[in-house]
């Protein structure tokens, strides 16, 4: 097969450049741990009390250590269940202090949802069956809206809530 | 008589022969054309919802008497992801075959029976869709639960396109027995590696189809493995894409060069691109799965590598359109470095469309690299940048082309000419289908990037100052859409015309030949069991340990649920 | 007959055609994959 010498130098340094992207890629997920979430618990959905982070009391944000946080969701047909406050209402709007590293858990007891804060680098798929997870440090201040970005049915788009980042 | 002037049997080459050309009989034409039909009316219903789609989104237009979004939504993605692509181009495949190799009066019925199968499966799915019983959009997520009837429909549709995958394989081989020593016509020898493609990719959604969804909509199952589901629906639903685009390649490499009156590249070159399609489509779909929790790290990474391997064919493609151009220029005396851009058919629209079509593709593959990048995927994995990103591909790279296609094809089959007045109508067409899609797309790629979330009803989200800023990006959509659509109806009234009105003649069938001194193609380059081999070895590969894994480590099934589609 | 045309098969493969307009065309089409990989690639960095 002849091959026009500036197809070689084209195909060579595109192959080099897609090689580079994976060096990249590579570098940041295995030397510096930036996965996408590949998590893996599994959890029954129609029994999630038997992972305590999803018990009722455990939902929502609590704080674990200086500038660090765990949130845990409930992702439903068609709500995020951030826990209650001490009213008993529920919580649909969190406060985090920039720099704070912080841990979401979530899974759903029913269909398959998104969990996104839009603007920040959480965005995971809920799937029944199986607790996602994610760990990601927050620095930007500002407000971060919820948002459910994978179809689960007809109130799909009512499925949200925020996330204030503060100084 | 011929194998005596060249004993070729023992040569790694085949003898260069201007490929024979065929006339398309009365039936083959009308099968062609029946498939014309479906696919411009598909277009016609899936435009006027993608203009209602983005309308409700605009947040000042409510849809009337209860229609429910997401039946919207589901109506434009399945009948043009599924409906529209397939039959236009296992219509124009068909064509093909029967101008390169011809067709037995017995593979002729075959043919029509797999029309009619996939016609039927898709009134089935079509009906089901329309009466809201099957809200769950294309990619039918479990445990999303759908009517039965909505599953076997789509069912149908694949089983159809097989029957028609294996009359091409037949016409193919029939050809090859006949012609022992001469390469196979090239437009042939794509439809076989598209075909090919087509089916080892449906067979992961077929599976699903029959042991998962259809026994469980049924009521036989009480459950499903919705990550086995998933997984299966992405092996096929990447090589889906490919399915789309092979066929737009198909004219870009054998069609166009004739239009713009150069020959074939390289004939060789384009035979590999293809094989290297047919290896590294179908090993990637995690790439479309890299934010799920239930799959290994290390798989999702494998398969973002073979994602990357998928992109050298199409940068030889793109060396290929762009030296065909410069070669055909400076034949015709345009010389300078970018002289040879003058020499080209601006205002022929068999070139126009295709050429934009071509055009797009470079954000469009630029934007899919960045798709399939492993943990990068997390800035826009279900933000409706990737709905940008594949309006760019899908429906401007692939239907532009189809379009340039259409307005010789179909005057082709019907025995009328192209006239300048369609031409004229074909050319404000593409510039409206061009400025619309800017508009749209551009404004999706942004408000992806700003997080605005795919697949949504208009909602404020409360209230928030980012949903604020999507909804001018969403404002825009819905202009670049209405502009869209306005390019709709006049595709579907140009359709119109060139079938009734325009005046009867012989409209030519545009296949490109190679130079009287081109290098000869190599043997290797039909040694179709081992390309069938290396395929499924990458399969195997990419997906024994993955799969493997989601069946044995599976979570307790789930159960359907019906209601939030609002189909209980 | 056969070896002119041999030959003039042969001189037509040495003397490559002329494809420097492609090849600044290409790697424009590189150019823009570069920008935009390495755009988004900040992006995801910075936030």
């Amino acid at each position: 097969m002849h091959l026009h010498k500036y197809e070689k130098y084209w195909l060579g340094l595109g192959i080099i450049g897609l090689i580079a992207f994976l060096l990249i890629l590579g570098f940041g997920a295995f030397y510096l741990g930036t996965h996408p979430q590949s998590h893996g618990e599994l959890i029954d959905p129609e029994n999630l009390e038997m992972n305590e982070a999803f018990h009722e009391e455990n939902l929502g944000l609590t704080k674990v250590d200086e500038g660090r946080y765990v949130l845990n969701v409930v992702a439903s047909a068609f709500n995020y269940n951030l826990g209650t406050d001490e009213s008993g209402a529920p919580i649909s709007h969190i406060e985090i202090p920039a720099g704070s590293k912080v841990l979401v858990q979530a899974t759903s007891p029913d269909v398959v949802h998104g969990l996104n804060f839009a603007g920040t680098n959480i965005n995971m798929m809920v799937e029944p069956g199986y607790v996602s997870a994610l760990e990601v440090q927050l620095d930007n201040p500002g407000e971060y809206t919820l948002v459910c970005n994978e179809y689960c049915g007809v109130g799909h788009h009512m499925m949200f809530g925020t996330m204030e980042v503060v100084e | 008589m011929e194998t005596a002037t060249a004993p070729a049997k023992q040569s790694n080459v085949f003898r260069n022969k201007g490929t024979m050309e065929l006339r398309l009989s009365k039936n083959e034409r009308r099968l062609v054309m029946s498939y014309m039909y479906v696919a411009f009316i598909s277009l016609f219903i899936g435009g006027l919802m993608g203009l209602l789609q983005v309308l409700v989104r605009s947040g000042n237009f409510e849809l009337p008497w209860g229609i429910n979004y997401y039946t919207i939504l589901t109506v434009h993605g399945v009948i043009l992801g599924l409906v529209l692509t397939t039959f236009f181009i296992i219509g124009f495949q068909n064509a093909l075959m029967g101008k390169t190799v011809g067709y037995s009066k017995k593979q002729l019925n075959w043919a029509w029976i797999g029309f009619a199968v996939m016609t039927i499966g898709m009134i089935i799915a079509a009906i089901t869709i329309l009466v809201g019983k099957a809200n769950v959009l294309y990619t039918f997520y479990a445990p999303l639960q759908a009517h039965p009837a909505f599953y076997i429909g789509i069912t149908l549709v694949v089983v159809g396109s097989w029957i028609n995958a294996f009359v091409n394989f037949r016409q193919f081989y029939m050809w090859k027995k006949k012609h022992p020593d001469e390469k196979s016509p090239l437009l042939a020898f794509m439809v076989v590696i598209n075909m090919l493609m087509w089916l080892i990719a449906t067979l992961g959604v077929a599976t699903a189809m029959l042991v998962q969804f259809i026994p469980w909509s049924l009521g036989y199952k009480n459950t499903i493995n919705v990550l086995l589901s998933r997984t299966l629906f992405w092996y096929f639903g990447h090589p889906l894409v490919y399915f789309w685009l092979l066929p737009a390649y198909m004219a870009w490499y054998a069609i166009i060069p004739k239009i713009i009156g150069g020959k074939i590249f390289s004939d060789t070159l384009a035979r590999f691109s293809f094989i290297l399609f047919l290896f590294f489509s179908i090993p990637v779909g995690l790439h479309h799965q890299l934010t799920e929790p239930g799959l290994d790290s290390t798989w999702k990474f494998i398969q973002v590598i073979l994602t990357f391997m998928v992109v050298i064919p199409s940068l030889m493609t793109a060396f290929s359109m762009f030296a065909t151009f410069e070669i055909t220029g400076r034949k015709k005396g345009y010389g300078g470095l970018f002289g040879w851009l003058k020499h080209l058919p601006w205002s022929d629209v068999r070139f126009l469309a295709p050429f934009i079509g071509m055009l797009a593709f470079i954000p469009g593959g630029a934007g899919g690299i960045v798709n399939a990048s492993y943990q990068i995927n997390t800035l826009v994995h279900n933000t409706i940048w990737v709905t940008g990103h594949f309006h760019l591909t899908a429906a401007t790279t692939v239907v532009l082309t189809f379009f340039g296609i259409a307005y010789w094809l179909i005057p082709h089959l019907t025995g009328r000419k192209l006239t300048k007045s369609v031409n004229r109508l074909g050319i404000i067409q593409t510039i409206l289908w061009t400025v619309g899609m800017l508009i749209m797309s551009i404004s999706m790629h942004i408000q992806g990037l700003i997080g605005g979330p795919r697949r949504s009803a208009y909602s404020d989200y409360g209230g928030t100052a980012q949903a604020t800023e999507w909804g001018a990006y969403q404002m825009a959509q819905a202009v670049g859409g209405t502009i869209l659509f306005i390019a709709i109806v006049l595709m579907v009234y140009i359709f119109v015309k060139m079938i009734f009105f325009s005046p009867k003649g012989e409209e030519e069938f545009p296949i490109a030949q190679e130079e009287d001194n081109a290098e000869p193609t190599p043997r290797w380059t039909e040694n179709w069991k081992l390309w069938i081999a290396i395929t499924l070895v990458l399969i195997l590969f990419a997906y024994t340990v993955p799969i493997m894994d989601v069946i044995q480590n599976a979570p307790p099934g789930s159960a359907p649920f019906d209601w939030p589609i609002g189909n209980s | 007959m056969n070896t002119e045309k041999r030959k003039q098969l042969k001189s037509s493969q040495e003397s490559e055609p002329n494809l420097k307009g492609t090849l600044i065309s290409v790697s424009v089409l590189g150019v823009v994959i570069l920008v935009t990989w390495f755009g988004v690639l900040m992006l995801y960095l910075s936030r």
